[in-house]
């Protein structure tokens, strides 16, 4: 199976490609049209700050190239805030493949704490990249900003308030957590989104 | 719910684990993937590895360890030891890693978390304190716990979450290595003064110290070392215990 790996500024992707190396499949890094149009799935992972990357995926193209994406493409963390219309980070527009903003997290006790570090329990729909889940099962994040639930939730959780912890539409997948750093439930979901 | 976290910690030299007590005397306690890949089975929420190299060959055998542990390990960990500037950080998270700690260098360099958190984000920015309790407070020490410094543990605390370090990893020289329990006072204090999460670290000797930590000293995470490494806490069993507690805890 041929996986692209969206190259760009943000963040290391070292774990997300030891995570599919894992479970057998050698992916591809690349910024290159042809390349991300032609793989068999591609993995748009990300850690960092909205409006730099933006800025940057508009410079390079990217923004163009990953919206027009007709495979299967799973965004992750920033990936999914990217794919959204609007986000608070930077006040930027995003991709808009999803139409949610994304918001900053206000905390409404002492206790709320942002960034929302740590493994906290998410509900899906039991469907496409979390095929085979039928109880709430503990993934990790790592994040300050968030997308309301919408009608493209595909899993929710709840720190500070009810947030999606993944979106799905069409050939679109997204997750707000890291499935790369998520033991054995974040490899089954990875598996998952290969089997698409 | 947002669980609480066991944070094993391997002291790292020459690409071997290590761990002190006090931090003088150190024992082996092998090889850190299959020690880590180990933990993170045993239901470890997030690893630190603290490379106490000293010499420029130790940090290119630390950075090569740390991009095996993120080919092998599914589970976030936090890399610490010897980052003195920016480009240490780069290297560090070029190699899988999710997290720095800063310890004696952003005392000495306040700048650097800044520095982090703008080119990298908060995330990735665990600030680390060595403390004592002194007639006068809680004062920081430097090079694990040899120098005193001017800054004292709750003024430098707060001054590292307004510079943009994402989490403040405590640790009571009082504590370490005595197995009576953690700093909760102290610990309590910073949590609740503070906008970001605590990690609890120095003194963890038995399964209620991980329960005292949590509900007296509001820590978000708990770190320890020899416990882990010796076998005298088996992580499932103590995960187990602290769920029948309720405490959060991811099992």
């Amino acid at each position: 199976m041929n996986i692209a790996i969206v190259k760009y500024n943000a963040g290391n992707v070292r774990s997300v490609i030891g995570a599919l190396t894992r479970l057998g499949v050698t992916p591809v890094l690349t910024d290159n049209e042809e390349e991300l149009r032609r793989a068999d799935k591609v993995i748009f992972p990300g850690v960092g700050e909205a409006s730099t990357t933006m800025e940057y995926l508009r410079a390079h193209g990217l923004d163009r190239i990953i919206k027009d994406l007709k495979q299967p493409v799973l965004g992750i963390c920033l990936g999914q805030q990217l794919m959204c219309s609007h986000s608070e980070e930077g006040n930027t527009d995003c991709l808009g493949i999803f139409d949610v903003p994304v918001l900053k997290f206000q905390p409404q006790r002492h206790e709320d704490k942002v960034p929302h570090m740590g493994w906290n329990t998410i509900e899906t729909t039991g469907d496409g990249i979390f095929k085979g889940f039928t109880k709430p099962e503990f993934v990790y994040f790592v994040h300050s900003f968030y997308v309301p639930v919408c009608e493209w939730t595909a899993a929710r959780t709840e720190y500070i308030l009810p947030f999606t912890a993944s979106l799905h539409k069409d050939n679109f997948y997204a997750t707000q957590f890291h499935p790369e750093k998520s033991g054995p439930t974040g490899e089954r979901i990875l598996k998952n989104f290969l089997d698409i | 719910m947002l669980a609480k976290r066991i944070i094993p910690c391997l002291d790292i030299r020459d690409g071997r684990t290590v761990k002190g007590t006090n931090f003088v005397n150190l024992r082996d306690a092998g090889d850190p993937v299959e020690l880590g890949r180990l933990y993170s089975q045993q239901g470890a929420d997030e690893l630190v590895f603290l490379d106490i190299t000293a010499s420029f060959e130790g940090r290119k055998t630390f950075t090569e360890l740390v991009e095996r542990i993120a080919a092998n390990i599914s589970i976030p960990f936090t890399v610490g030891g010897g980052i003195h500037e920016l480009k240490d950080v780069e290297r560090l998270l070029n190699a899988g890693a999710d997290k720095v700690s800063v310890n004696s260098a952003a005392i000495k360099n306040p700048d650097l978390i800044n520095q982090i958190a703008l080119n990298f984000g908060s995330q990735v920015c665990v600030a680390a304190i060595d403390a004592k309790q002194m007639p006068e407070g809680w004062r920081c020490f430097l090079n694990g716990g040899r120098v005193p410094t001017d800054r004292m543990l709750f003024e430098w605390a707060h001054e590292a979450q307004e510079r943009g370090a994402g989490e403040i990893l405590f640790t009571s020289m009082d504590h370490d290595g005595v197995k009576q329990g953690f700093a909760n006072d102290a610990l309590r204090k910073l949590s609740d003064e503070l906008s970001i999460p605590v990690i609890a670290s120095g003194g963890a000797g038995a399964k209620e110290h991980f329960r005292d930590t949590f509900i007296e000293g509001h820590a978000d995470a708990a770190l320890a070392a020899s416990v882990f490494h010796f076998g005298e806490i088996p992580i499932p069993e103590l995960k187990q215990y602290l769920c029948g507690l309720n405490i959060p805890i991811r099992l």
